[in-house]
C-alpha cells in the first residue's frame, strides 16, 4: 500500500494538526517508510489468533457509590488558557473551521 | 569521598547513626548539580529551595523512614504539586499540576528529598532525549553523546551523582535503554506493579514507572517504596507487594538463565555482544545454568509496537487541545484553534506518532495494521510463556549499541526506533525487565538486560545482585576508576 500526500493531509486534519505542504511531503515519506517496515507483520500467520489489547485480565473496577472530596473549581481552572467565571472559554464552535 | 557519590544505602547508614543530617546531603548534592549541570543538563528544573526546606523539616523526623534524607529526581512526566510538569513539551509549558502523582506521594511519605524534574524526550517518545522541547541532555560518560531516552535525564542525573536515585517511565525501553547507555541500574517493573496515577499517559497498556539507581540494592529499595496497589489506578495489581530488598542476597545458584539468541544477532555491536556473553560466564561462575533460547517472534515486536503505541498515543494526546491547560494559539474558530495550538505545541516526533496512530486506527486500515499488531502481541506473550516454562529468567543486551553521538540518528526515525529492539518485546508482554551495567566497550558502558516472568522482580534482583558480586561491576561512576 503506497501512502499518498492526500491521505496524509486527511490524517493531519483528523489529528487536528495544521501542516504546510512542505511538511506534508516530508511526513508522507517518513510515515510511508515506517508503514513499509510494519508490513513485515504480514509474514506471520495470525489465523485464529486472538488480539491482546491488555496483558492483565481486566475487569471493571468499581468503588462504593459515596460522595468524596473533589478538586474544586479553582484548582480545575488554575491552568486554563482562558476562562470566563467558572468556565473554560473557547473560540466560537459553530463553523467547521478553515476546511481541509 | 563526597556524600553525593555514595549510594542511598550507604547514606542511610550514616544518617541513622547520626553521623550526618539530611542538609549535609542536600549541600553536597547541589554543589554537584551546580558543577555538573552546565555540561550534562539532566534537569528541566532543579528544586533547591524546596529540597533545603524539606531537609530542615526532616531533621527531627523519624530516621527509620525507608528513604530518609535521600536525594531523588523525578522524570518530568510525573505530576508534583508546586512544580511545573512539562513532559518535555512546549504544549505543557506552562502547566502546574494541582495534585501529586501516587509515586511522588510515596517518595514524600518515605522521607525522600526531591531535588528536581528531569529532562526527557517529548511525551516520552524517543530514545535519545534529543526530542525534548527544552534542550538535549548529554551523557556523563562522553558529553558528545546522547544519554538515551526517553528517561535520559533521570539516567544521566544518577550517573553524574546529581542525585542518589530517580524515577523514570518505560513504554518501550525508556528506563532500560538510558540506564544501559549511562552505566546505571534501571528497572521496568511488571505492568501494574506501580501505580500510574499522575503519570502523563503515552501508551496506557504499556507505560510503567520504575527506578534508576547506581546499584542493585538501591534499585530494590526504591522499588519497595513505589510499588503496590492504588485505588486511583484501576490497572494496578491488587496484592500485597513482596519485600524486594530481602530477596537480594539469595544468589544465582541453581537458576536457569535463558540467553535469547535472536537478540544477539545482526545490528548488535561486537563490543556489546562480547560484554553480554562475558556476563553469561559470570552467572555460570555464580552457579546458574545458561541455556540458549530461540525466540524467532521477538523481531516482530518492534513493528507491532510502532502501530500499537502510536495508536494509543493518538487517543491519549487528543486531550492537548488548548482548552483546559497548557498553551493555546488564538484563532477565530475552535477547530482552527486546535490545529494551530497542536501545530505550535507538539514537536516533530510527537506529530509523527499521533499521525501514524490516527492512520493505523482509521477506517479501512484498522484490520490491516492495528488489529494485526494486537494479534502479533498475543504471539509474543505466548512465546515468552514458553520460554519461562524452561527458564527462571532471560538475558540479552539492553541496547544493540553503546551511547551514540548527539544528532547521529535525529533525522532517521527508523534508525532511532531500532535502539529499542531488545527492550520493546518486554513491554508488549507486560513483563518486568532491568538493565544493569556489565562493563565498558571503548570506554562506554554496556547494559545487560534481564527479563523475568510476570511479577518476577525478586528473581531479577537476586540474579542482578549475584552478577554484581561475581563480576565486581557495581556503582560505576564516569571519570572515576572502574573495575
Amino acid at each position: 500500500m503506497k501512502l499518498t500526500r492526500e491521505e496524509v493531509r486527511e490524517v493531519a486534519y483528523l489529528s487536528r494538526i495544521e501542516m504546510t505542504d512542505e511538511e506534508l511531503d516530508r511526513m508522507t515519506g517518513q510515515l510511508g517508510a515506517i508503514l513499509d517496515y510494519a508490513d513485515m507483520l504480514n509474514e506471520l500467520d495470525i489465523e485464529g489468533v486472538e488480539p491482546t489489547s491488555h496483558v492483565i485480565p481486566m475487569k471493571n473496577v468499581m468503588r462504593e457509590d459515596v460522595v468524596k472530596e473533589s478538586c474544586g473549581v479553582e484548582k480545575a481552572l488554575m491552568n486554563a488558557p482562558d476562562r470566563f467565571g467558572d468556565f473554560f472559554r473557547v473560540p466560537k464552535v459553530i463553523d467547521e473551521g478553515e476546511g481541509h | 569521598m563526597e556524600l553525593c557519590t555514595k549510594t542511598a544505602s550507604e547514606l542511610i547508614g550514616m544518617l541513622r547513626a547520626g553521623e550526618i543530617d539530611p542538609i549535609d546531603i542536600v549541600d553536597s548534592t547541589f554543589k554537584r548539580i551546580n558543577d555538573k549541570e552546565p555540561d550534562v543538563k539532566a534537569f528541566i528544573v532543579t528544586l533547591e529551595e524546596g529540597a533545603r526546606a524539606r531537609a530542615e523539616e526532616l531533621k527531627d523526623a523519624d530516621r527509620s523512614l525507608p528513604l530518609y534524607g535521600i536525594p531523588v529526581a523525578v522524570k518530568d512526566n510525573m505530576c508534583m504539586r508546586g512544580a511545573q510538569t512539562t513532559c518535555g513539551s512546549k504544549i505543557l509549558t506552562p502547566y502546574e499540576p494541582p495534585y501529586d502523582a501516587t509515586v511522588v506521594e510515596k517518595l514524600k511519605a518515605a522521607g525522600a528529598v526531591i531535588v528536581g524534574k528531569t529532562n526527557m524526550d517529548e511525551f516520552a517518545m524517543g530514545s535519545s532525549c534529543e526530542w525534548s522541547a527544552h534542550h538535549p541532555t548529554r551523557n556523563p560518560w562522553d558529553l558528545e553523546r546522547a544519554p538515551g531516552g526517553s528517561s535520559g535525564g533521570s539516567a544521566a542525573a544518577v550517573a553524574a551523582c546529581e542525585c542518589s536515585m530517580s524515577l523514570g517511565s518505560d513504554t518501550g525501553g525508556s528506563i532500560r535503554q538510558p540506564a544501559s547507555l549511562c552505566g546505571v541500574v534501571g528497572m521496568k517493573p511488571t505492568y501494574g506493579a506501580v501505580s500510574r496515577y499522575g503519570l502523563v499517559a503515552f501508551a496506557s497498556s504499556l507505560d510503567q514507572i520504575g527506578p534508576f539507581a547506581r546499584d542493585v540494592r538501591d534499585c530494590a529499595m526504591l522499588l519497595d517504596v513505589i510499588c503496590g496497589h492504588d485505588p486511583k489506578d484501576s490497572t494496578s495489581i491488587d496484592r500485597e507487594p513482596p519485600d524486594h530488598v530481602a530477596a537480594l542476597d539469595a544468589g544465582a545458584e541453581g537458576m536457569t538463565i535463558g540467553m535469547i539468541k535472536d537478540l544477539f544477532g545482526e545490528g548488535v555491536e561486537p563490543g556489546v555482544r562480547e560484554r553480554v556473553s562475558d556476563a553469561a560466564g559470570v552467572f555460570e561462575k555464580m552457579g546458574a545454568k545458561i541455556k540458549q533460547i530461540e525466540m524467532p517472534i521477538v523481531k516482530y515486536a518492534l513493528p507491532a509496537y510502532y502501530l500499537i503505541a502510536p495508536a494509543e498515543a493518538s487517543s491519549n494526546l487528543a486531550r492537548y487541545d488548548g482548552v483546559q491547560y497548557g498553551m493555546r494559539e488564538d484563532a477565530d474558530d475552535i477547530v482552527s484553534m486546535y490545529r494551530k495550538t497542536r501545530r505550535a505545541g507538539f514537536g516533530s516526533e510527537v506529530k509523527r506518532r499521533i499521525m501514524l496512530g490516527t492512520y493505523a486506527l482509521s477506517a479501512g486500515y484498522y484490520d490491516a495494521y492495528y488489529l494485526r499488531a494486537l494479534k502479533v502481541r498475543t504471539l509474543i506473550v505466548k512465546e515468552f510463556e514458553k520460554a519461562f516454562s524452561e527458564c527462571d529468567i532471560l538475558m540479552s543486551p539492553t541496547s544493540p549499541s553503546t551511547a551514540f553521538k548527539l544528532n547521529e540518528k535525529i533525522d532517521d526515525p527508523l534508525a532511532m526506533y531500532m535502539m529499542d529492539i531488545c527492550t520493546i518485546p518486554v513491554n508488549l508482554a507486560g513483563l518486568p525487565g532491568m538493565s544493569i551495567p556489565c562493563g565498558l566497550s571503548d570506554g562506554l558502558p554496556v547494559g545487560l538486560q534481564l527479563i523475568g516472568p510476570t511479577l518476577g522482580e525478586q528473581a531479577l534482583l537476586r540474579a542482578a545482585r549475584a552478577f554484581e558480586i561475581g563480576s565486581g561491576i557495581c556503582g560505576m561512576i564516569p571519570g572515576e576508576k572502574t573495575d
